[in-house]
């Protein structure tokens, strides 16, 4: 019998369940390392050499290289565990999280001073509001280069 | 005997320790934010509590996925403040109560929470920043938190996370936990994190302060309400991190009304968007 995921659709959200874990295991237990003082040093030194140490795939390598935070998500990272590579480049977690939506930082900052995204539209996919897909990139820094 | 004398509730988003920390807390970003506690600190030195039983959760910090306990104890003497990957905050090494922690931890057993016990552990900004909100600005050396805390960490962050329902229950337990101790001693308990948040995907950023202003109201005057919320309302109406709120439900089933007593007396209210990408609660709740 198959679990039930009744979170499956939501717009633009990924549930870490059981599953996305053993997907992201290797992926994130290579973020856990970085809160080491010195892993970050040789983290930074040589990127490639240091995820060379872990076991996980290519695809997360390279997910993990080009800072593409929704990709390392699809791959079974979470939020808080990808959160280290963002300390260890000195982003804020505001950053973080904007850098998933496509907008600049400014956008995403407006748009939470400005009271936050509204779940109008946003609460089954299908629907109409900003966080669907149909809807992505969102800001102007997703669309550099279209 | 020792008993709870009142819950406090509070986000307990990183960017505002780090406010702290950097001394941003005058800027006009953050001005309205602190302004939500200072009454909070002043209650926190007329109100000052023997213990702190602390509900927060781990955001990959001691527990990485070797190990995801569901409700976790920290029974140890104290509690180092840990490295989230920038180094750690600038704040006192937190100071525990191994003895009504560990009475806690035996008695909350035999009423069938099977909780996970914690000798030794980092503490991260999820117990750091309420007590930085509650207490002020801390040297980390010669500075001190004023009375021990007993950390009580809950996962939410790999599902399925405990249901709001059963930290509603576990609050209950708790609460008998603290009454069977012999020490008199005044107790608080604390339920942080939340309130309206996603921090990922193309959904980042959502915040739904009808969701989080109808969720204090019950949290106050209808907990039962409140303890009935599924997972899956938290995730559509509040952001997929939003779901940090059942811990709040820990500390209100903790309050005497739910065993029958009368209902607490509600000192303080505040709310405001936003802290970084967070909608920021807080509650203060009396027993009478």
């Amino acid at each position: 019998m198959s679990l039930d995921k009744p979170y499956l659709d939501v717009p633009g959200t990924t549930i870490f369940d059981a599953e996305q874990s053993r997907k992201g295991y290797w992926l994130n237990q290579f973020c856990m390392s970085l809160m080491k003082a010195e892993n970050r040093v040789r983290f930074k030194a040589n990127e490639r050499a240091y995820l060379d140490e872990w076991a996980m795939t290519e695809e997360q390598k390279q997910a993990v290289l080009a800072r593409d935070l929704n990709w390392c998500i699809r791959l079974g990272g979470n939020i808080y565990f990808l959160a280290k590579i963002g300390s260890t480049d000195g982003k804020s977690f505001q950053q973080m999280a904007g850098s998933m939506t496509g907008m600049t930082e400014e956008e995403y900052r407006n748009m939470m001073i400005n009271g936050g995204r509204s779940a109008e539209g946003n609460r089954y996919v299908g629907e109409d509001g900003d966080a669907q897909a149909h809807r992505q990139p969102q800001g102007s820094a997703g669309k550099k280069g279209i | 005997m020792a008993k709870i004398t009142a819950s406090v509730f509070t986000s307990h988003v990183p960017a505002i320790g780090a406010a702290m920390d950097l001394g941003k807390t005058h800027e006009d970003y953050w001005k309205p934010v602190f302004a939500g506690y200072d009454f909070g600190k002043q209650w926190i030195k007329d109100n000052k509590p023997d213990v702190i039983f602390l509900v927060y959760n781990d955001h990959a910090t001691a527990f990485s996925l070797d190990l995801i306990p569901t409700f976790a104890i920290g029974t140890a003497a104290e509690y180092e403040v840990a490295d989230e990957g920038f180094g750690p905050r600038p704040v006192p090494k937190v100071i525990g109560h191994p003895d009504l922690a560990a009475h806690i931890a035996q008695s909350v057993i035999q009423q069938d929470f099977d909780l996970t016990i914690v000798n030794k552990m980092a503490v991260d900004h999820g117990l750091t920043v309420p007590l930085s909100l509650m207490f002020g600005e801390q040297d980390p050396v010669k500075g001190a938190w004023p009375c021990p805390v007993i950390p009580f960490a809950v996962n939410v962050v790999q599902y399925p996370v405990p249901s709001g329902r059963r930290c509603y229950n576990l609050g209950q337990a708790i609460r008998k936990a603290v009454e069977s101790y012999d020490e008199d001693l005044n107790v608080h308990i604390w339920g942080t994190g939340g309130m309206s948040h996603q921090l990922q995907g193309p959904r980042a950023g959502l915040i739904n302060k009808e969701f989080d202003n109808a969720f204090l109201d019950k949290l106050i005057n209808d907990p039962e309400a409140a303890a009935s919320i599924p997972h899956i309302d938290y995730v559509r109406e509040a952001g997929s991190e939003g779901i940090e709120l059942v811990m709040w439900l820990i500390a209100r089933g903790a309050m005497t009304d739910v065993a029958g007593g009368k209902p607490p007396k509600l000192a303080h209210r505040f709310y405001h968007v936003p802290a970084s990408n967070t909608a920021v609660g807080h509650l203060i709740l009396e027993n009478t």
